[in-house]
């Protein structure tokens, strides 16, 4: 509707233009084009960077910070940075590091003894972090499968809905979060697996649930893993957060190793703008499962494909700086240090955070606070209170609610807490 | 009945035990087991952690997927890479070397990157629209500083993934803000265009370019396919040393092209993906661009950085709408950034870091614009050897001049295609199919045996 609309517009404009002549003032073509409205994560961060305020805290975006809230660059990349510094590297990525990146990429999420790696039997393609292996699989998806659609969990990260949309595949939800017990709702989401058409696409989050930061337990993976093979369903993983839920990487990846256990042929979306820093550097893997290394082969052709025509080849610098930690084993365990710290530091955050408020007698309860896993804790504040929390408190997070643990601090968590107090004390 | 089961399961499958050491029947009946065992030959008896009697495993969904089709111009330098002959010459993809036949580094880009390590900066995420000292830069040295079109802020501009993330990205703004409009482009163009409208979805035709017959523009050709076309099209033009050809226009026929674009309110769309290659001059490559922009027209540019700053692997570019007023470009600009979000959320910075550092410093500016003259300088010294060798060669006196008029990275030799294969099967020589050579890739070394394998593929192939 709002397309025909814009084309009735367009048109009318057309015929306006025939009849002036080309003395007149430049044309404006753009005319119908109106104001986007401003991205809910980014928005915040924007509004952050305006605010005078001494006070402010930015909970916006999910980028971590140390204790002293400011940004981090590990010193395994700093390292790394050393390393490949005066390294001549022209034209595209040369096809050795390219494929270093994508060797070390899946052995992280896979196993490195995954026998499918060893053969072969996967098609792998840098892309451009979490984003851009999430667009390159929706268009790889519409290619093949045209009629299909994604189930997105509720919630899910909001540019999930915005990448499929404009990869033109239709999104459908599955139950996830349950606001009531700020846990999972398992038994809603069995039904919706159950209830979704046999084959049909699921983006699934396997550790540190964004935004909600609940994850399904172990047992829990294996039935929902056991009910995808029932229904012969595609998993597609979003793994933006390995290592950042419990602080070991391959704990992170247990519900991608149970589906792999049970034969599933999947895909997987990897980023490193949160686990080794890199934000920036847009450094991310995308990995389909197949059948042998002949079909690996032609899928990553297909994939190859659609780069080209969008970007061409990945920017090279967070390749090299990746490829080089990971083939480094000095490097390597030095960023599994580091990562540590960093899951440590957001772990610790949440249990000062939960005390905090505790402490000063909150009538509500807050254990989510410490069960949710990850960045981020959904608080269950509403959009009011977060409202309140913004224009009274200067404390910025998303309205959904959702609080990056990673802008926490120790310095700021007692006047964090006493804010969330302040607008809960009454319910 | 159990038994049976455990039968039927031994004979088709391997028995295994999961860790557990329990076995998980599932809970199919023994016929549906048996129907699914038939309905799946792909059943695999590789060991599973638990065993499910319901389920067949493993059979791709992508099993439909067939091989994509190798790229004309990326696959050129694969097939030089596995060719073992000395002789060997690689005029395929544009990259430009030194006389050494060595991918070059410019010394303002290693300048640059010692300074951003020095000041250790972080690598927090970009805002969408890309590095805002990028931004103001990258406009200033299109349009030049003090231009109207960015004194009244009507520019947006929006960082791109090098001249390809930028075209997609204005591409995709085009499908969605004027559905049904075309994008008119040159014959020839480079091969990777048509691949970007198209998997954009918007539709595309071509206006004749290249004249075989005087191995230049044919210039009447491309006016009166511009005023065929529907109005209100968008029109594709090279800004300088166009790819594949590297026949430009002359000034005056610019301003003929910007007449019947107005004449028929067709929306001009630069690609500059070569600015400083064509003359040496980065101000003067530009001179098509701001010859549009001071009609006050409305425009669209396509940046890249990735031949002028040696920076192709980084993937650093720009798209720049030119719009009527400053309320106009903001609005085009937060559409443009709506695109890229799903899209890559946010485009990388190294390349950015290192163009606002080269372009926003004078000495290293000035630095930049003397070893572009060099780069250009060479390609040009290039040009006139292997037109001489040519003429000293040919002994049936074909005119080798358009050699000389071109400009840029290439030449559009005039060979066919059964020509260009004879080059590289005979000769060695590597070059698309269209008779494209990357002169960047010519040493001047090499004209003479260059010239022998252009004699011979022209007269003696057919």
């Amino acid at each position: 509707m709002q397309r025909r609309r814009m084309m009735i517009k367009w048109a009318r404009d057309t015929v306006r233009r025939r009849f002036m002549s080309t003395s007149a003032a430049a044309i404006d073509w753009w005319d119908h084009v109106g104001h986007a409205p401003k991205d809910p994560i980014m928005s915040v961060t924007e509004a952050f960077l305006s605010d005078t305020s001494p006070n402010k805290i930015n909970l916006g975006v999910g980028a971590y910070r140390d204790d002293d809230g400011r940004p981090v660059v590990l010193q395994c990349v700093r390292d790394g940075e050393v390393k490949i510094a005066g390294t001549e590297f022209l034209e595209s990525v040369s096809a050795s590091v390219s494929s270093k990146l994508v060797e070390e990429s899946v052995k992280l999420i896979y196993g490195k003894e995954a026998d499918f790696i060893k053969e072969g039997r996967f098609a792998g393609v840098q892309a451009l972090s979490g984003t851009g292996a999430c667009r390159l699989f929706a268009e790889f998806q519409r290619r093949f499968y045209p009629q299909s659609r994604i189930y997105l969990p509720i919630p899910t990260w909001s540019n999930h809905h915005n990448i499929w949309r404009d990869a033109q595949v239709p999104g459908r939800t599955f139950h996830y979060y349950h606001p009531d017990s700020k846990g999972l709702h398992f038994a809603a989401l069995m039904d919706d697996i159950k209830n979704a058409p046999d084959r049909s696409f699921f983006l699934l989050h396997p550790c540190a649930h964004n935004p909600t930061g609940v994850d399904p337990t172990e047992e829990q993976w294996r039935e929902i893993s056991n009910l995808f093979k029932v229904k012969n369903h595609f998993p597609f993983f979003d793994m933006a957060y390995q290592g950042f839920a419990s602080g070991d990487l391959d704990k992170d990846a247990k519900a991608i190793r149970i589906f792999l256990e049970d034969g599933h042929l999947i895909g997987c979306a990897q980023s490193f703008a949160k686990n080794m820093g890199l934000y920036g550097h847009r450094v991310g893997c995308l990995s389909v499962l197949c059948v042998d290394a002949k079909q690996a082969v032609a899928i990553k052709s297909q994939l190859q494909h659609i780069t080209r025509a969008m970007y061409s080849s990945p920017p090279v610098h967070g390749i090299l700086l990746v490829s080089t930690i990971l083939s480094d084993p000095h490097l390597k365990e030095l960023w599994k240090k580091e990562l540590k710290v960093m899951a440590n530091r957001i772990h610790r955050m949440r249990s000062t955070l939960h005390e905090s408020l505790k402490k000063l007698g909150s009538p509500l309860n807050w254990d989510h606070m410490t069960n949710q896993v990850g960045m981020f804790c959904f608080s269950g504040l509403s959009p009011d209170q977060v409202n309140r929390l913004v224009k009274e408190f200067h404390i910025y997070m998303t309205y959904d609610g959702r609080i990056s643990m990673a802008g926490v601090t120790t310095s700021n968590v007692s006047y964090l807490a006493n804010a969330i107090h302040e607008v809960t004390k009454f319910g | 009945m159990a038994s049976t089961m455990l039968s039927l399961v031994s004979a088709a499958l391997p028995l295994q035990e999961n860790h557990k050491g329990k076995m998980n029947l599932g809970s199919s009946d023994c016929s549906s087991f048996l129907r699914k065992e038939k309905r799946n030959p792909f059943m695999k008896t590789k060991s599973f952690g638990r065993i499910n009697m319901a389920i067949a495993v493993n059979t791709s969904r992508f099993e439909g997927v067939t091989m994509a089709p190798p790229d004309p111009i990326l696959g050129v330098s694969e097939a030089f890479r596995a060719d073992n002959s000395e002789m060997k010459l690689n005029l395929g993809v544009g990259a430009y070397r030194t006389e050494e036949l060595q991918p070059y580094v410019l010394n303002v880009v290693k300048k640059a990157e010692n300074l951003m390590l020095e000041r250790g900066e972080n690598k927090e995420y970009l805002p969408i629209e890309g590095l805002a000292a990028f931004n103001k830069v990258t406009a200033e040295l299109l349009f030049g500083a003090g231009n109207p079109v960015i004194e009244q802020q009507r520019v947006a501009t929006v960082q791109g993934l090098s001249g390809t993330g930028s075209l997609r990205l204005a591409a995709a703004l085009i499908e969605r803000y004027f559905p049904g409009a075309k994008v008119l482009i040159s014959s020839p163009t480079w091969g990777n265009h048509k691949n970007i409208f198209n998997d954009a979805r918007v539709p595309w035709s071509e206006y004749r370019y290249y004249d075989p017959k005087t191995v230049g523009l044919d210039f009447d050709g491309m006016i009166s396919d511009i005023k065929a076309a529907p109005e209100g099209s968008f029109v594709l033009l090279h800004g300088c040393a166009h790819n594949p050809t590297g026949i430009d226009p002359t000034p005056e026929q610019w301003e003929k092209i910007a007449d019947v674009i107005q004449e028929k309110n067709h929306i001009p769309f630069f690609d500059v993906a070569y600015q400083g290659f064509a003359s040496g001059s980065l101000d003067a490559d530009a001179s098509s661009v701001r010859l549009f922009a001071a009609r006050g027209m409305e425009l669209l540019v396509a940046q890249s950085y990735s031949k002028n700053l040696g920076l192709y692997a980084e993937r650093i570019g720009a798209i720049n709408v030119v719009c009527s007023s400053a309320d106009a470009a903001a609005r085009v600009k937060s559409q443009l950034k709506r695109i890229a979000r799903p899209m890559y959320s946010n485009p990388p910075i190294h390349g950015a870091r290192i163009v606002a550092n080269v372009v926003g410093d004078p000495a290293l500016f000035n630095e930049w614009k003397e070893e572009m003259e060099l780069m250009a300088g060479r390609i040009k010294n290039v040009r006139q050897k292997l037109f001489d060798s040519l003429s000293a060669k040919d002994k049936c006196g074909k005119d080798w001049s358009f050699i000389l008029k071109q400009i840029g990275m290439f030449s559009f030799t005039g060979l066919s295609k059964v020509q260009s294969e004879n080059m590289t099967n005979k000769w060695h020589v590597y070059m698309t199919k269209d008779g494209r050579i990357s002169l960047a890739g010519l040493s001047l070394a090499k004209c003479e045996y260059l010239a022998d394998a252009i004699i011979d593929s022209f007269h003696c192939v057919s």
